[in-house]
């Protein structure tokens, strides 16, 4: 059994379709790295993974438990999918420490002190033991969002998705972010990152997916598919991203 | 320039020196006799059940208010279209009518029904149902300044969409509307004064009632005067509180 089933997923806003029938499998501790032009619906199909976003058609099963029927508690289902955001949504009035509880504590009914031993735990392993008592905007955007990781977690999760999580960060504080879920993917974390870093796709990803206008174009071994894409849109994409001062004027399709 | 407007001010002062029948002003208005007179019932008896009023009605108001708001955003329509209906009839009626409807109307409709707390439950109710009205507006404007990534981060480590709104959305929201609130914890602590359209006896007076009875009892405006120094002793400190509070929180956000 797959971690993430995904079968003939829709998803429209209004009249605009953003995906346009996805099927994806994602093995347990596979790392895919979705990768794509904006607008091509890569984050909203990250986002349709947890029902962050409704999806309009097909289903999504996650850890054995379709997200997509109607009955499920999609509450629990959740409980067991981490999620990164771009710009990490760390709750400003809480500490790092209490960032990193208030949901052990409020959803998994852990004790304080269980809570607080976890939490301790999850932040030693993104390197930032010593900040438990500092507030989100005494951090580095880089800090905030490896608190963001040791948040999601803490909720021991069987899966991890990240929304593009370096893309609000100074070029200098990538590094730091990447080095930590670089780590999780070698203790065996189930992760698809939607990013547009390619040294981290090619070095981590034991699948990278490229989509473009809601459907996946191509998928395969991040050596093949960053290397000696078999589709037109994908070279151009990586053309692009790899050495953007060369895309000259009549490539650009706007 | 400036000298003729000095010349203005100093020919005023000097006339209404000269013009004043000091002693008829002293003894009507400043009459030391009457004021100690008034002590210490003005205190132990007016201002104590003015704040009782106030009190008691803005917790009514706060609690309806956050009720009103949350309804206002709600997803379910008939709930928006009760609060967006609240809202608008208790905005566009005078206080004093409301004062008017639960003190005499509310008896003639339901004879022998008693609202809990007799005339102090009537000035509660009639105060917290005005307030819960603007105190809606206000609240709702404060939750919708909340980011909804705030939200989305809370719902995808599990909580339900009441947990996330009370641990992680509220809590935010409040912060940025406890100056807007403590204005109008100010503005009914005048209202409050309506409660002697209710049909108070001698205890419950509060502190306009107290100043009008004495004054018609001893034929000396006096007592007038000693209740309203009661409201600004009050009224000023708060107001400047808030003022200090919103500018601290201009500060914070930067």
């Amino acid at each position: 059994m797959s971690a993430i089933e995904i079968r003939g997923l829709r998803k429209t806003f209004g009249t605009l379709e953003v995906l346009s029938g996805i099927d994806l499998d994602v093995e347990s501790g596979e790392v895919v790295c979705v990768i794509g032009p904006s607008g091509s619906g890569k984050s909203t199909l990250l986002r349709c993974v947890n029902l962050l976003e409704e999806p309009s058609g097909g289903t999504v099963t996650v850890d054995g438990v379709e997200l997509t029927d109607p009955d499920v508690d999609i509450d629990a289902a959740r409980r067991r999918i981490g999620m990164v955001f771009q710009s990490f949504n760390l709750f400003p009035h809480l500490t790092v420490l209490g960032n990193v509880t208030v949901a052990q504590r409020k959803v998994l009914k852990r004790d304080k002190a269980e809570a607080e031993r976890v939490a301790r735990a999850n932040l030693e392993r993104v390197g930032l033991a010593d900040k438990v008592d500092s507030y989100p905007e005494k951090l580095s955007g880089g800090q905030q969002q490896r608190v963001a990781i040791a948040r999601a977690l803490a909720m021991d999760p069987r899966v991890m998705l990240f929304d593009e999580p370096t893309s609000a960060l100074d070029p200098e504080l990538v590094g730091d972010v990447l080095g930590v879920m670089r780590g999780l993917a070698d203790e065996g974390m189930t992760m698809v990152v939607v990013t547009h870093e390619m040294s981290f796709a090619r070095e981590v990803a034991d699948r990278v997916v490229f989509m473009d206008g809601g459907v996946v174009v191509e998928q395969g071994a991040p050596d093949r598919v960053i290397a000696n894409p078999e589709h037109e849109r994908t070279r151009t994409f990586l053309a692009r991203v790899l050495d953007p001062a060369a895309a000259r004027v009549g490539e650009v399709d706007g | 320039m400036l000298g003729g407007e000095y010349g203005i001010f100093v020919a005023a002062v000097v006339l209404v020196v000269a013009l004043a029948d000091w002693h008829s002003l002293h003894v009507n208005f400043f009459n030391w006799s009457v004021a100690k007179g008034l002590f210490p019932d003005i205190i132990t008896v007016g201002l104590r059940n003015t704040v009782i009023y106030t009190v008691t009605g803005f917790a009514l108001g706060l609690v309806g208010g956050l009720l009103l708001a949350l309804m206002r955003l709600s997803s379910v329509l008939p709930y928006r279209w009760f609060a967006m209906a609240y809202i608008e009839v208790f905005r566009g009626l005078p206080a004093l009518l409301i004062f008017i409807f639960v003190g005499t109307g509310i008896p003639l409709a339901f004879p022998g029904t008693e609202l809990p707390g007799g005339v102090y439950g009537q000035a509660a109710a009639a105060l917290g149902l005005v307030s819960a009205a603007y105190m809606a507006e206000t609240i709702r404007a404060g939750l919708e300044a909340v980011p909804p990534g705030q939200a989305e981060a809370a719902r995808s480590l599990g909580m339900s969409r009441f947990r996330a709104m009370r641990t992680i959305v509220v809590p935010q929201a409040f912060r940025v509307v406890i100056p807007p609130l403590t204005n109008e914890l100010v503005l009914l602590f005048k209202d409050s004064s309506l409660a002697l359209f209710i049909g108070v006896s001698l205890t419950q007076r509060e502190l306009t009632k107290f100043g009008r009875d004495l004054a018609s009892q001893q034929g000396n405006t006096t007592p007038i005067l000693v209740a309203g120094l009661c409201y600004l002793l009050i009224t000023i400190p708060l107001g400047y509180l808030a003022r200090r509070l919103e500018a601290r929180q201009k500060r914070g956000r930067r």
